[in-house]
């Protein structure tokens, strides 16, 4: 039996890096087991968005806490982390969806999320590459991008000098509070294990209520100065919230480098990460309805991922009720870029018995939840 | 020239023989920087089939179009990052 850890991270994905370097930074002794690369799974395949979502009052809290942690640290990330202050656009096209605009910009002020709502003439402004005959949109500024896998190496990093492990191209094959199993038979000893392995989490931690929800992107070429925010259409609720049936949502994001990420899809049910040219092509005619002139740009590459979803739309953070040293860091969906800040921190706080910032309570594994359909 | 095709890189016009592909056409114009990498560095054709991507140029105001791929036509506007 090898050296015991404080904490043993199964996943080296954005919540595991922020995890590790959270411990890290409070002293904890830290070993991460990550089979792939870095930021390799559910990380790569997000769009990298920090952004402040309304679901609910406990999505609302955790998503505008992590990203306040993420405006805190914007100066300190390298250039390759990309992180860009460029803002959300909940686009709206129709009378109906403006009134969401307005509801949307009301939760908003009252959190001291800044908001501003734009008519259709200043959203032909902002972005004239919309189509004409939007009705408006939502402008909220501090909404920001990042280059995900990126941001989970330089995380992981700072953990490393700070004395964490990593145990790169080793797979977790059991997890328990007394540490993590690997596939080549040895064991690695901790005081607290936790399962940071997105939408694998229930193959380590059985019973769970995780699922995969696939998700396809798209990304041009260099198209400098089309798009200046993060656009994202007003229907996305619906498509988001929608637990059966496959959606689609017009979602484009500019990049640093002026290449244009396209998403989103949805989809419970597929097991396998090869691209459904059903759903990418569902998915490019959305965007191009609210975007015509991208049918001109060339693409340049599509992959796929796995969000990790649960019924609430809330991830499990902490831990498990049937063995208090085992905890889930899970669960995040498609926030889990957003959330990886602020689900570190209310790691850290539970096994160091640390007052949290927000509650913890809606977060916790075990809670009461409607099973998946 | 027989049934030359008339065209123009950076603004200067020239003529090419029919079936001569833009890449072509760029070089001889005397054009050596077709586009500039992410970090500015210079590049140009390499394969000259389709597959490198390194000859793309401008063409009638679309960007990234890979020039070795496309024939002159008469009135074709190239822009190349010369």
């Amino acid at each position: 039996m090898g050296k015991s850890y404080d904490v043993a991270i199964a996943g080296g994905g954005i919540v595991g890096a922020a995890c590790a370097e959270e411990c890290a930074a409070a002293g904890l002794s830290v070993v991460v087991v990550e089979p792939g690369p870095v930021g390799g799974g559910a990380t790569a395949a997000g769009m990298g968005h920090i952004v402040v979502m309304d679901d609910s009052p406990a999505q609302i809290a955790l998503t505008n806490y992590s990203r306040t942690l993420w405006m805190a640290r914007a100066h300190e990330f390298p250039a390759d982390v990309e992180y860009v202050s460029a803002g959300t656009l909940w686009v709206a096209a129709d009378a109906e969806e403006m009134a969401e605009v307005e509801r949307k910009r009301a939760v908003y002020e009252a959190i001291g999320v800044r908001a501003e709502v734009l008519g259709p003439r200043e959203l032909a402004e902002a972005e004239p590459n919309l189509r004409p005959s939007l009705a408006g949109a939502l402008r909220v500024p501090d909404d920001a991008v990042v280059y995900p896998p990126c941001a989970a190496r330089y995380m992981l990093q700072r953990a490393l000098e700070r004395g964490a492990v990593v145990r790169a191209g080793e797979s977790a094959a059991q997890l328990s509070g007394a540490g993590i199993k690997l596939r080549d038979g040895s064991f690695v000893p901790a005081g607290i294990v936790v399962n940071a392995t997105g939408a694998w989490a229930p193959s380590l931690t059985p019973g769970i209520e995780v699922r995969k929800r696939k998700g396809h992107l798209v990304i041009t070429d260099r198209y400098p100065g089309f798009v200046h925010h993060q656009l994202v259409e007003l229907g996305y609720l619906k498509s988001a919230h929608s637990m059966t049936a496959d959606s689609v949502a017009f979602n484009v994001q500019p990049r640093k480098t002026g290449q244009l990420l396209i998403g989103s899809s949805r989809q419970f049910g597929a097991e396998h990460g090869e691209i459904d040219a059903n759903m990418l092509t569902r998915m490019l005619r959305r965007a191009q309805e609210y975007m015509p002139a991208l049918a001109a740009l060339t693409a340049i590459r599509s992959w796929t991922g796995f969000r990790a979803a649960t019924p609430d739309k809330l991830p499990l953070i902490g831990p498990c009720p049937q063995d208090p040293r085992l905890y889930l860091a899970t669960g995040h969906e498609g926030l889990g870029i957003t959330t990886s800040l602020a689900t570190a921190k209310l790691v850290a706080d539970q096994l160091l018995h640390r007052t949290p910032a927000i509650p913890v309570e809606p977060y916790l594994p075990g809670r009461k939840q409607a099973e998946h359909d | 020239m027989i049934n030359p095709i008339d065209l123009s890189v950076n603004g200067v016009p020239i003529a090419v023989p029919a079936g001569t592909m833009v890449s072509t056409a760029v070089a001889l114009a005397g054009v050596t920087r077709f586009r500039r990498s992410v970090t500015g560095e210079a590049r140009a054709p390499l394969c000259g089939m389709g597959i490198c991507f390194e000859c793309r140029v401008s063409i009638n105001g679309r960007e990234h179009c890979r020039s070795c791929q496309v024939p002159c036509e008469n009135g074709m506007e190239v822009a190349a990052d010369a």
